[in-house]
Protein backbone atom coordinates (compact mmCIF):
# COMPACT_ATOMS: atom_id res chain seq x y z
CA UNK A 1 0.00 0.00 0.00
CA UNK A 2 1.23 3.49 -0.77
CA UNK A 3 -1.09 5.37 1.59
CA UNK A 4 -2.86 3.77 4.50
CA UNK A 5 -4.88 4.95 7.50
CA UNK A 6 -4.93 2.50 10.40
CA UNK A 7 -7.77 3.22 12.82
CA UNK A 8 -7.11 6.95 12.93
CA UNK A 9 -8.95 8.81 15.70
CA UNK A 10 -8.57 12.57 15.98
CA UNK A 11 -10.09 14.61 18.76
CA UNK A 12 -9.49 18.35 18.50
CA UNK A 13 -8.91 20.18 21.81
CA UNK A 14 -12.20 21.32 23.35
CA UNK A 15 -14.37 19.20 21.02
CA UNK A 16 -17.06 17.04 22.60
CA UNK A 17 -16.65 14.13 20.20
CA UNK A 18 -13.82 13.04 17.93
CA UNK A 19 -13.67 14.57 14.44
CA UNK A 20 -12.52 11.19 13.22
CA UNK A 21 -13.28 7.93 14.98
CA UNK A 22 -11.20 4.86 14.15
CA UNK A 23 -11.10 5.29 10.38
CA UNK A 24 -9.08 2.91 8.24
CA UNK A 25 -8.53 3.00 4.49
CA UNK A 26 -5.78 2.27 2.01
CA UNK A 27 -4.90 2.98 -1.57
CA UNK A 28 -2.39 1.26 -3.87
CA UNK A 29 -0.86 2.00 -7.29
CA UNK A 30 -3.30 2.51 -10.16
CA UNK A 31 -6.21 2.97 -7.81
CA UNK A 32 -8.39 6.05 -7.20
CA UNK A 33 -10.18 6.29 -3.87
CA UNK A 34 -12.85 8.97 -3.47
CA UNK A 35 -13.62 10.16 0.05
CA UNK A 36 -17.16 11.51 0.28
CA UNK A 37 -19.52 12.60 3.03
CA UNK A 38 -21.46 15.60 4.33
CA UNK A 39 -19.81 18.80 5.54
CA UNK A 40 -18.04 18.16 8.83
CA UNK A 41 -18.01 14.38 8.37
CA UNK A 42 -14.21 14.23 8.77
CA UNK A 43 -12.98 14.10 5.16
CA UNK A 44 -10.35 16.80 5.51
CA UNK A 45 -9.36 15.58 8.99
CA UNK A 46 -8.75 12.12 7.52
CA UNK A 47 -6.43 13.65 4.93
CA UNK A 48 -4.67 15.67 7.64
CA UNK A 49 -4.14 12.51 9.68
CA UNK A 50 -2.93 10.56 6.64
CA UNK A 51 -0.50 13.33 5.68
CA UNK A 52 0.84 13.93 9.18
CA UNK A 53 -0.59 17.45 9.60
CA UNK A 54 -2.40 16.49 12.78
CA UNK A 55 -1.35 14.10 15.52
CA UNK A 56 -4.00 11.36 15.86
CA UNK A 57 -5.29 10.57 19.35
CA UNK A 58 -4.89 6.95 18.35
CA UNK A 59 -4.10 5.01 15.18
CA UNK A 60 -1.67 6.20 12.55
CA UNK A 61 -1.10 7.04 8.93
CA UNK A 62 1.33 4.89 6.96
CA UNK A 63 3.18 5.89 3.81
CA UNK A 64 4.73 2.98 1.92
CA UNK A 65 4.14 0.96 5.10
CA UNK A 66 6.20 3.33 7.27
CA UNK A 67 4.46 5.43 9.99
CA UNK A 68 4.04 9.02 8.85
CA UNK A 69 5.79 10.49 11.91
CA UNK A 70 8.98 8.67 10.95
CA UNK A 71 9.16 10.53 7.63
CA UNK A 72 11.04 13.77 7.04
CA UNK A 73 8.88 16.28 5.14
CA UNK A 74 11.40 16.50 2.31
CA UNK A 75 11.32 12.71 1.82
CA UNK A 76 7.53 12.67 2.03
CA UNK A 77 7.35 15.30 -0.72
CA UNK A 78 9.08 12.83 -3.06
CA UNK A 79 6.33 10.27 -2.50
CA UNK A 80 3.09 12.26 -2.13
CA UNK A 81 1.93 15.21 -4.19
CA UNK A 82 -0.91 17.17 -2.60
CA UNK A 83 -3.29 19.70 -4.10
CA UNK A 84 -4.85 21.50 -1.14
CA UNK A 85 -8.31 23.00 -1.08
CA UNK A 86 -7.23 26.63 -1.13
CA UNK A 87 -4.05 28.53 -1.77
CA UNK A 88 -3.61 32.23 -2.34
CA UNK A 89 -0.45 33.70 -3.75
CA UNK A 90 0.80 36.78 -1.94
CA UNK A 91 3.90 36.98 -4.14
CA UNK A 92 2.72 35.63 -7.52
CA UNK A 93 5.29 33.56 -9.44
CA UNK A 94 5.33 32.72 -13.12
CA UNK A 95 3.79 29.36 -14.01
CA UNK A 96 7.11 27.62 -14.73
CA UNK A 97 8.60 28.94 -11.48
CA UNK A 98 5.55 27.73 -9.55
CA UNK A 99 5.84 24.24 -11.07
CA UNK A 100 9.57 24.18 -10.27
CA UNK A 101 8.64 24.48 -6.56
CA UNK A 102 7.63 20.82 -6.92
CA UNK A 103 11.34 20.01 -7.32
CA UNK A 104 12.49 21.83 -4.18
CA UNK A 105 12.42 18.68 -2.04
CA UNK A 106 15.08 17.27 -4.35
CA UNK A 107 17.20 20.45 -4.65
CA UNK A 108 19.85 21.57 -2.19
CA UNK A 109 19.55 25.03 -0.63
CA UNK A 110 21.61 26.78 -3.32
CA UNK A 111 22.43 24.58 -6.33
CA UNK A 112 20.50 25.49 -9.49
CA UNK A 113 17.99 22.97 -10.90
CA UNK A 114 19.64 20.31 -13.07
CA UNK A 115 18.60 18.84 -16.42
CA UNK A 116 16.51 16.17 -14.67
CA UNK A 117 14.60 18.81 -12.70
CA UNK A 118 13.89 20.88 -15.78
CA UNK A 119 12.74 17.79 -17.69
CA UNK A 120 10.35 16.83 -14.85
CA UNK A 121 8.89 20.35 -14.88
CA UNK A 122 8.46 20.32 -18.67
CA UNK A 123 6.78 16.92 -18.55
CA UNK A 124 4.47 17.93 -15.72
CA UNK A 125 3.47 21.12 -17.54
CA UNK A 126 2.84 19.20 -20.75
CA UNK A 127 0.64 16.59 -19.04
CA UNK A 128 -1.46 19.28 -17.41
CA UNK A 129 -1.60 21.34 -20.59
CA UNK A 130 -0.11 24.48 -19.03
CA UNK A 131 3.06 24.72 -21.14
CA UNK A 132 1.62 27.64 -23.11
CA UNK A 133 1.03 29.50 -19.84
CA UNK A 134 4.65 29.16 -18.66
CA UNK A 135 5.51 32.86 -18.49
CA UNK A 136 2.12 33.98 -17.13
CA UNK A 137 1.92 35.12 -13.52
CA UNK A 138 -0.24 32.72 -11.53
CA UNK A 139 -2.49 35.52 -10.24
CA UNK A 140 -3.63 36.21 -13.82
CA UNK A 141 -4.84 32.64 -14.44
CA UNK A 142 -8.44 31.48 -14.45
CA UNK A 143 -9.57 29.10 -11.71
CA UNK A 144 -9.22 26.09 -14.00
CA UNK A 145 -5.76 27.07 -15.25
CA UNK A 146 -4.52 27.71 -11.69
CA UNK A 147 -5.81 24.33 -10.56
CA UNK A 148 -4.03 22.61 -13.46
CA UNK A 149 -0.83 24.45 -12.55
CA UNK A 150 -1.14 23.17 -8.98
CA UNK A 151 -1.63 19.61 -10.25
CA UNK A 152 1.44 20.12 -12.47
CA UNK A 153 3.42 21.28 -9.43
CA UNK A 154 2.40 18.10 -7.58
CA UNK A 155 3.39 15.99 -10.62
CA UNK A 156 6.78 17.68 -10.79
CA UNK A 157 7.39 16.09 -7.39
CA UNK A 158 7.32 12.77 -9.31
CA UNK A 159 5.21 11.27 -6.54
CA UNK A 160 3.86 7.77 -6.13
CA UNK A 161 0.56 9.14 -4.80
CA UNK A 162 -1.57 12.13 -5.63
CA UNK A 163 -3.94 13.58 -3.00
CA UNK A 164 -6.55 16.13 -4.04
CA UNK A 165 -8.81 17.95 -1.58
CA UNK A 166 -11.91 19.19 -3.43
CA UNK A 167 -9.87 20.09 -6.50
CA UNK A 168 -12.86 21.11 -8.59
CA UNK A 169 -15.08 22.91 -6.08
CA UNK A 170 -14.58 26.31 -7.76
CA UNK A 171 -14.59 25.12 -11.37
CA UNK A 172 -17.19 25.10 -14.10
CA UNK A 173 -18.23 21.87 -15.84
CA UNK A 174 -15.54 21.88 -18.51
CA UNK A 175 -12.68 22.64 -16.15
CA UNK A 176 -13.99 20.20 -13.59
CA UNK A 177 -14.10 17.42 -16.16
CA UNK A 178 -10.65 18.33 -17.48
CA UNK A 179 -9.08 18.08 -14.01
CA UNK A 180 -10.82 14.78 -13.22
CA UNK A 181 -9.96 13.25 -16.61
CA UNK A 182 -6.34 14.24 -15.99
CA UNK A 183 -6.39 12.63 -12.55
CA UNK A 184 -7.88 9.44 -13.99
CA UNK A 185 -5.19 9.27 -16.70
CA UNK A 186 -2.46 9.77 -14.09
CA UNK A 187 -3.89 7.05 -11.86
CA UNK A 188 -4.19 4.68 -14.81
CA UNK A 189 -0.51 5.42 -15.41
CA UNK A 190 0.32 3.93 -12.01
CA UNK A 191 -0.20 6.65 -9.40
CA UNK A 192 -2.22 5.99 -6.27
CA UNK A 193 -4.96 8.63 -6.01
CA UNK A 194 -7.10 10.02 -3.20
CA UNK A 195 -9.83 12.47 -4.09
CA UNK A 196 -11.94 14.29 -1.54
CA UNK A 197 -15.10 15.61 -3.15
CA UNK A 198 -18.72 16.65 -2.70
CA UNK A 199 -19.62 15.49 -6.22
CA UNK A 200 -21.08 12.03 -5.59
CA UNK A 201 -21.96 11.46 -9.23
CA UNK A 202 -18.53 12.31 -10.56
CA UNK A 203 -16.90 10.29 -7.77
CA UNK A 204 -19.03 7.32 -8.87
CA UNK A 205 -17.81 7.68 -12.48
CA UNK A 206 -14.12 8.37 -11.89
CA UNK A 207 -13.16 6.51 -8.71
CA UNK A 208 -12.51 2.80 -8.29
CA UNK A 209 -13.70 2.85 -4.70
CA UNK A 210 -15.68 5.21 -2.49
CA UNK A 211 -15.27 5.81 1.23
CA UNK A 212 -18.39 7.38 2.74
CA UNK A 213 -17.86 9.17 6.04
CA UNK A 214 -20.44 10.50 8.49
CA UNK A 215 -19.77 12.02 11.92
CA UNK A 216 -16.15 10.86 11.72
CA UNK A 217 -17.02 7.20 11.07
CA UNK A 218 -16.94 5.03 7.96
CA UNK A 219 -20.53 4.35 6.89
CA UNK A 220 -19.73 2.41 3.74
CA UNK A 221 -16.71 1.54 1.65
CA UNK A 222 -16.34 -0.25 -1.63
CA UNK A 223 -17.38 -0.01 -5.27
CA UNK A 224 -19.55 3.01 -6.21
CA UNK A 225 -22.66 0.85 -6.65
CA UNK A 226 -22.23 -0.77 -3.25
CA UNK A 227 -21.77 2.58 -1.46
CA UNK A 228 -24.24 4.82 -3.26
CA UNK A 229 -27.48 3.03 -2.41
CA UNK A 230 -30.61 5.13 -1.88
CA UNK A 231 -30.94 3.96 1.70
CA UNK A 232 -27.36 4.80 2.73
CA UNK A 233 -27.16 8.13 0.94
CA UNK A 234 -30.54 9.30 2.28
CA UNK A 235 -29.57 8.39 5.82
CA UNK A 236 -26.17 10.10 5.68
CA UNK A 237 -27.15 13.30 3.85
CA UNK A 238 -30.59 13.53 5.50
CA UNK A 239 -32.34 14.26 2.22
CA UNK A 240 -34.55 12.07 -0.01
CA UNK A 241 -32.79 10.88 -3.17
CA UNK A 242 -33.21 8.50 -6.04
CA UNK A 243 -30.43 6.47 -7.63
CA UNK A 244 -30.34 5.88 -11.38
CA UNK A 245 -27.70 4.20 -13.51
CA UNK A 246 -25.71 6.06 -16.16
CA UNK A 247 -24.75 4.35 -19.45
CA UNK A 248 -21.32 3.48 -18.10
CA UNK A 249 -23.02 1.54 -15.30
CA UNK A 250 -22.16 3.98 -12.52
CA UNK A 251 -24.83 4.89 -9.96
CA UNK A 252 -26.04 8.51 -10.17
CA UNK A 253 -27.68 10.25 -7.24
CA UNK A 254 -30.65 12.55 -7.91
CA UNK A 255 -31.76 14.65 -4.91
CA UNK A 256 -35.56 14.79 -4.80
CA UNK A 257 -37.76 17.86 -4.37
CA UNK A 258 -40.59 17.76 -1.84
CA UNK A 259 -43.44 15.61 -3.19
CA UNK A 260 -41.28 13.91 -5.81
CA UNK A 261 -40.96 10.17 -5.77
CA UNK A 262 -38.47 8.01 -7.54
CA UNK B 1 19.11 37.57 -13.77
CA UNK B 2 20.07 39.08 -17.11
CA UNK B 3 23.77 40.05 -17.45
CA UNK B 4 22.78 43.69 -18.11
CA UNK B 5 21.06 43.82 -14.73
CA UNK B 6 24.10 42.32 -13.04
CA UNK B 7 26.41 44.92 -14.61
CA UNK B 8 24.17 47.84 -13.65
CA UNK B 9 23.82 46.49 -10.13
CA UNK B 10 27.61 46.22 -9.82
CA UNK B 11 27.95 49.79 -11.14
CA UNK B 12 25.41 51.08 -8.60
CA UNK B 13 27.20 49.37 -5.72
CA UNK B 14 30.64 50.70 -6.74
CA UNK B 15 29.29 54.19 -7.47
CA UNK B 16 27.55 54.41 -4.10
CA UNK B 17 30.74 53.37 -2.29
CA UNK B 18 32.85 55.91 -4.22
CA UNK B 19 30.33 58.71 -3.64
CA UNK B 20 30.03 57.75 0.02
CA UNK B 21 33.77 57.91 0.59
CA UNK B 22 34.38 60.95 -1.64
CA UNK B 23 31.58 63.28 -0.58
CA UNK B 24 31.23 64.77 2.87
CA UNK B 25 31.81 67.89 4.93
CA UNK B 26 35.16 68.02 3.09
CA UNK B 27 34.68 66.92 -0.53
CA UNK B 28 37.67 65.10 -1.94
CA UNK B 29 38.74 64.90 -5.58
CA UNK B 30 39.78 61.66 -7.29
CA UNK B 31 43.51 62.25 -6.56
CA UNK B 32 42.94 62.91 -2.84
CA UNK B 33 40.67 59.90 -2.74
CA UNK B 34 43.27 57.63 -4.35
CA UNK B 35 46.15 58.87 -2.20
CA UNK B 36 44.08 58.70 0.94
CA UNK B 37 42.78 55.21 0.28
CA UNK B 38 45.93 53.60 -1.00
CA UNK B 39 48.71 55.46 0.81
CA UNK B 40 46.85 56.91 3.78
CA UNK B 41 48.38 60.29 3.09
CA UNK B 42 47.54 63.62 1.43
CA UNK B 43 44.67 65.91 2.36
CA UNK B 44 42.16 63.28 3.21
CA UNK B 45 44.21 60.35 4.44
CA UNK B 46 42.97 60.37 8.01
CA UNK B 47 39.45 61.42 7.13
CA UNK B 48 39.12 58.64 4.61
CA UNK B 49 40.76 55.84 6.51
CA UNK B 50 39.52 56.56 10.00
CA UNK B 51 36.11 58.13 9.35
CA UNK B 52 34.61 57.67 5.92
CA UNK B 53 35.62 54.15 4.94
CA UNK B 54 34.37 52.51 8.15
CA UNK B 55 31.22 54.65 8.05
CA UNK B 56 30.46 53.77 4.44
CA UNK B 57 31.12 50.09 5.05
CA UNK B 58 28.94 50.10 8.17
CA UNK B 59 26.15 51.89 6.28
CA UNK B 60 26.42 49.27 3.53
CA UNK B 61 26.34 46.36 5.96
CA UNK B 62 23.44 47.77 8.00
CA UNK B 63 21.42 48.76 4.93
CA UNK B 64 22.02 45.35 3.39
CA UNK B 65 21.04 43.37 6.47
CA UNK B 66 17.95 45.50 7.16
CA UNK B 67 16.73 45.02 3.58
CA UNK B 68 17.52 41.30 3.74
CA UNK B 69 15.64 40.94 7.03
CA UNK B 70 12.67 42.82 5.58
CA UNK B 71 12.52 40.53 2.55
CA UNK B 72 12.68 37.39 4.71
CA UNK B 73 10.04 38.62 7.16
CA UNK B 74 7.72 39.57 4.31
CA UNK B 75 7.84 35.95 3.16
CA UNK B 76 7.47 34.61 6.72
CA UNK B 77 4.42 36.75 7.52
CA UNK B 78 3.18 36.50 3.91
CA UNK B 79 2.69 40.25 3.88
CA UNK B 80 4.59 42.65 1.63
CA UNK B 81 4.17 45.38 4.27
CA UNK B 82 6.26 43.58 6.89
CA UNK B 83 9.23 45.54 8.18
CA UNK B 84 12.14 44.38 10.39
CA UNK B 85 10.86 46.61 13.17
CA UNK B 86 7.39 45.17 13.36
CA UNK B 87 8.43 42.50 15.80
CA UNK B 88 8.48 45.04 18.62
CA UNK B 89 12.19 45.54 18.03
CA UNK B 90 12.17 49.29 17.64
CA UNK B 91 10.10 49.78 20.79
CA UNK B 92 12.29 47.44 22.83
CA UNK B 93 15.52 48.93 21.53
CA UNK B 94 14.29 52.48 22.06
CA UNK B 95 13.22 51.70 25.60
CA UNK B 96 16.61 50.17 26.38
CA UNK B 97 18.50 53.13 24.95
CA UNK B 98 16.36 55.78 26.62
CA UNK B 99 16.66 53.96 29.92
CA UNK B 100 20.46 53.96 29.62
CA UNK B 101 20.45 57.69 28.78
CA UNK B 102 18.06 58.55 31.59
CA UNK B 103 20.05 56.59 34.15
CA UNK B 104 23.19 58.43 32.93
CA UNK B 105 25.16 55.22 32.54
CA UNK B 106 28.54 56.62 31.59
CA UNK B 107 30.22 54.37 29.06
CA UNK B 108 29.81 55.15 25.36
CA UNK B 109 28.88 51.51 24.92
CA UNK B 110 25.99 51.70 27.36
CA UNK B 111 23.38 53.01 24.91
CA UNK B 112 24.03 50.51 22.09
CA UNK B 113 24.32 47.64 24.56
CA UNK B 114 21.10 48.64 26.32
CA UNK B 115 19.37 48.97 22.92
CA UNK B 116 20.55 45.52 21.93
CA UNK B 117 19.32 44.00 25.17
CA UNK B 118 16.01 45.87 24.92
CA UNK B 119 15.49 44.70 21.33
CA UNK B 120 16.20 41.06 22.12
CA UNK B 121 13.95 41.30 25.21
CA UNK B 122 11.08 42.58 23.09
CA UNK B 123 11.71 39.90 20.46
CA UNK B 124 11.69 37.15 23.06
CA UNK B 125 8.43 38.46 24.51
CA UNK B 126 6.80 38.67 21.08
CA UNK B 127 8.03 35.16 20.28
CA UNK B 128 6.58 33.79 23.51
CA UNK B 129 3.22 35.48 22.87
CA UNK B 130 3.08 34.05 19.35
CA UNK B 131 3.56 30.41 20.29
CA UNK B 132 0.20 28.75 19.84
CA UNK B 133 -0.46 25.79 22.13
CA UNK B 134 3.12 25.92 23.32
CA UNK B 135 5.08 25.19 20.15
CA UNK B 136 3.64 26.44 16.86
CA UNK B 137 4.62 29.92 15.72
CA UNK B 138 1.62 31.67 14.20
CA UNK B 139 2.69 34.51 11.86
CA UNK B 140 -0.60 36.40 12.25
CA UNK B 141 -0.28 36.45 16.02
CA UNK B 142 3.40 37.36 15.59
CA UNK B 143 2.31 40.49 13.75
CA UNK B 144 -0.22 41.46 16.42
CA UNK B 145 2.13 40.65 19.29
CA UNK B 146 4.86 42.74 17.65
CA UNK B 147 2.55 45.70 17.38
CA UNK B 148 1.31 45.56 20.99
CA UNK B 149 4.73 44.90 22.55
CA UNK B 150 6.16 47.74 20.45
CA UNK B 151 3.37 50.07 21.53
CA UNK B 152 3.83 49.19 25.20
CA UNK B 153 7.59 49.75 25.07
CA UNK B 154 6.97 52.98 23.16
CA UNK B 155 4.65 54.23 25.90
CA UNK B 156 7.22 53.47 28.61
CA UNK B 157 9.86 55.21 26.50
CA UNK B 158 7.70 58.32 26.10
CA UNK B 159 7.10 58.39 29.85
CA UNK B 160 10.85 58.30 30.56
CA UNK B 161 11.54 60.99 27.94
CA UNK B 162 8.81 63.20 29.42
CA UNK B 163 10.44 62.98 32.85
CA UNK B 164 13.99 63.62 31.61
CA UNK B 165 15.77 66.97 31.23
CA UNK B 166 16.17 68.69 27.87
CA UNK B 167 19.67 67.57 26.82
CA UNK B 168 18.94 63.93 27.44
CA UNK B 169 15.70 64.35 25.56
CA UNK B 170 17.47 65.65 22.48
CA UNK B 171 20.10 62.91 22.64
CA UNK B 172 17.45 60.26 22.98
CA UNK B 173 15.46 61.58 20.05
CA UNK B 174 18.50 61.91 17.82
CA UNK B 175 19.58 58.42 18.68
CA UNK B 176 16.12 57.01 17.98
CA UNK B 177 16.04 58.58 14.53
CA UNK B 178 19.15 56.70 13.58
CA UNK B 179 22.60 57.86 12.63
CA UNK B 180 25.92 56.45 11.56
CA UNK B 181 27.94 59.17 13.33
CA UNK B 182 29.34 56.62 15.76
CA UNK B 183 30.84 54.48 13.00
CA UNK B 184 34.42 53.31 13.46
CA UNK B 185 36.42 50.22 12.58
CA UNK B 186 35.50 48.92 15.99
CA UNK B 187 31.70 49.28 15.54
CA UNK B 188 32.05 47.76 12.10
CA UNK B 189 33.89 44.82 13.63
CA UNK B 190 31.30 44.33 16.35
CA UNK B 191 28.46 44.51 13.85
CA UNK B 192 30.28 42.00 11.66
CA UNK B 193 30.59 39.53 14.53
CA UNK B 194 26.81 39.59 15.04
CA UNK B 195 25.78 39.84 11.41
CA UNK B 196 27.89 37.48 9.33
CA UNK B 197 26.44 34.14 10.44
CA UNK B 198 22.74 35.23 10.39
CA UNK B 199 23.28 36.84 6.96
CA UNK B 200 24.72 33.65 5.50
CA UNK B 201 21.92 31.59 7.09
CA UNK B 202 19.26 33.89 5.62
CA UNK B 203 20.81 33.78 2.15
CA UNK B 204 20.90 29.99 2.33
CA UNK B 205 17.21 29.87 3.34
CA UNK B 206 16.04 31.27 -0.01
CA UNK B 207 14.29 28.11 -1.19
CA UNK B 208 12.59 27.53 2.17
CA UNK B 209 11.28 31.10 1.97
CA UNK B 210 9.83 30.45 -1.50
CA UNK B 211 7.86 27.56 -0.02
CA UNK B 212 6.87 29.38 3.18
CA UNK B 213 5.50 32.27 1.11
CA UNK B 214 2.88 29.86 -0.32
CA UNK B 215 1.36 29.30 3.11
CA UNK B 216 2.20 26.69 5.69
CA UNK B 217 0.22 23.77 4.35
CA UNK B 218 1.38 23.90 0.72
CA UNK B 219 4.92 24.51 2.02
CA UNK B 220 4.77 21.30 4.08
CA UNK B 221 3.49 19.25 1.17
CA UNK B 222 6.35 20.52 -0.99
CA UNK B 223 8.88 19.34 1.59
CA UNK B 224 9.56 22.33 3.87
CA UNK B 225 10.23 21.82 7.58
CA UNK B 226 7.93 24.74 8.34
CA UNK B 227 8.33 25.12 12.11
CA UNK B 228 12.11 24.95 11.92
CA UNK B 229 12.24 27.44 9.05
CA UNK B 230 10.02 29.90 10.91
CA UNK B 231 12.23 29.75 14.00
CA UNK B 232 15.38 30.24 11.91
CA UNK B 233 13.97 33.21 10.02
CA UNK B 234 12.63 34.79 13.18
CA UNK B 235 15.88 34.31 15.10
CA UNK B 236 18.22 35.54 12.38
CA UNK B 237 16.19 38.61 11.42
CA UNK B 238 15.79 39.53 15.09
CA UNK B 239 19.53 39.24 15.70
CA UNK B 240 20.40 41.27 12.59
CA UNK B 241 17.92 44.02 13.36
CA UNK B 242 18.91 44.24 17.02
CA UNK B 243 22.58 44.49 16.02
CA UNK B 244 21.81 47.27 13.55
CA UNK B 245 19.77 49.16 16.14
CA UNK B 246 22.66 48.87 18.58
CA UNK B 247 25.21 50.41 16.20
CA UNK B 248 23.11 53.11 14.56
CA UNK B 249 19.64 53.46 16.09
CA UNK B 250 16.40 52.91 14.22
CA UNK B 251 16.61 53.39 10.47
CA UNK B 252 13.21 52.88 8.93
CA UNK B 253 11.99 52.18 5.41
CA UNK B 254 15.11 50.39 4.10
CA UNK B 255 13.64 47.03 5.10
CA UNK B 256 10.26 47.90 3.61
CA UNK B 257 11.01 49.76 0.37
CA UNK B 258 14.10 47.94 -0.92
CA UNK B 259 12.67 44.37 -0.99
CA UNK B 260 9.46 45.71 -2.51
CA UNK B 261 11.30 47.59 -5.26
CA UNK B 262 13.67 44.73 -6.10
CA UNK B 263 10.76 42.26 -6.21
CA UNK B 264 9.10 44.45 -8.86
CA UNK B 265 12.12 43.95 -11.10
CA UNK B 266 13.29 40.41 -10.32
CA UNK B 267 10.07 38.71 -9.24
CA UNK B 268 9.54 37.04 -5.88
CA UNK B 269 11.84 33.98 -6.10
CA UNK B 270 14.21 34.39 -3.16
CA UNK B 271 17.37 32.84 -4.55
CA UNK B 272 17.97 35.67 -7.03
CA UNK B 273 16.09 38.18 -4.85
CA UNK B 274 17.96 38.03 -1.53
CA UNK B 275 21.55 38.80 -2.67
CA UNK B 276 20.30 41.67 -4.82
CA UNK B 277 18.16 43.02 -1.97
CA UNK B 278 21.28 42.99 0.22
CA UNK B 279 23.36 44.93 -2.33
CA UNK B 280 20.63 47.43 -3.15
CA UNK B 281 19.82 47.97 0.53
CA UNK B 282 23.50 48.58 1.24
CA UNK B 283 23.87 51.09 -1.60
CA UNK B 284 20.63 52.81 -0.61
CA UNK B 285 21.80 53.41 2.94
CA UNK B 286 25.28 54.56 1.85
CA UNK B 287 23.72 57.15 -0.46
CA UNK B 288 21.08 58.35 2.01
CA UNK B 289 23.77 58.61 4.70
CA UNK B 290 25.85 60.71 2.31
CA UNK B 291 22.87 63.03 1.88
CA UNK B 292 22.33 63.04 5.66
CA UNK B 293 25.84 64.27 6.37
CA UNK B 294 26.11 66.79 3.49
CA UNK B 295 22.64 68.31 2.96
CA UNK B 296 22.84 70.77 5.87
CA UNK B 297 26.59 70.75 6.58
CA UNK B 298 28.25 71.35 8.91
CA UNK B 299 25.23 69.93 10.73
CA UNK B 300 24.05 66.40 10.15
CA UNK B 301 20.52 65.08 9.63
CA UNK B 302 19.55 61.78 11.24
CA UNK B 303 19.82 59.23 8.44
CA UNK B 304 16.42 57.79 9.45
CA UNK B 305 14.89 61.12 8.44
CA UNK B 306 16.50 60.90 5.01
CA UNK B 307 15.51 57.28 4.40
CA UNK B 308 11.92 58.20 5.29
CA UNK B 309 11.94 61.32 3.10
CA UNK B 310 13.25 59.29 0.15
CA UNK B 311 11.50 56.04 1.05
CA UNK B 312 7.95 57.29 1.51
CA UNK B 313 7.52 58.89 -1.95
CA UNK B 314 9.29 55.92 -3.53
CA UNK B 315 7.01 53.52 -1.72
CA UNK B 316 3.93 55.50 -2.73
CA UNK B 317 4.97 55.30 -6.39
CA UNK B 318 5.64 51.56 -6.13
CA UNK B 319 2.31 51.03 -4.41
CA UNK B 320 0.47 52.80 -7.22
CA UNK B 321 2.31 50.69 -9.79
CA UNK B 322 1.46 47.47 -7.95
CA UNK B 323 -2.22 48.36 -7.68
CA UNK B 324 -2.73 49.32 -11.32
Amino acid sequence: MILEAKGITVQYPGALRPALDGVSCAVGPGELLAIVGPNGSGKTTLLRGLLGLVDPTSGQGLVQDRPIDQWRRSDLARVIGVVTQREESVFPLRVEEAVMLGRYARLGPLAPPGAGDRAAVEQAMARCDVTDLRTRHVDTLSGGEWQRVRVARALAQEPAALVLDEPTSALDVRHEMEVLELVRVLVDGGLAGILVTHQLNLAARFADRLLLLDHGRVVAEGSPESVLTAQTVEAVFEWPIAVTVWVDGSPQVIPLRPGERA
Amino acid sequence: MKPAWGVSLGAVVVASLVVGVGVGAVTLGPTDLWNGLVHGEGNGGAIIRQLRVPRVLLAFAVGGTLALSGAALQALIRNPLADPYLLGLSGGAGLGAVLALALKIGSIWAVPAAAFVGALGAVALVYRLSLVSGRRLDPRILLLAGVVVGAFAGALMSAIIALSDATELRNAFLWLLGGLGGASWRTLGIFGVYAIVPTVVLLASARSLDLLALGEEPARHLGADVERTKRIIYGTTALLTAASVAVCGIIGFVGLVVPHAVRQVLGPLHRPLLPVVFLVGGSFLVLTDTVARTAVRPLELPVGVVTALVGVPLFAVLLRRTLT
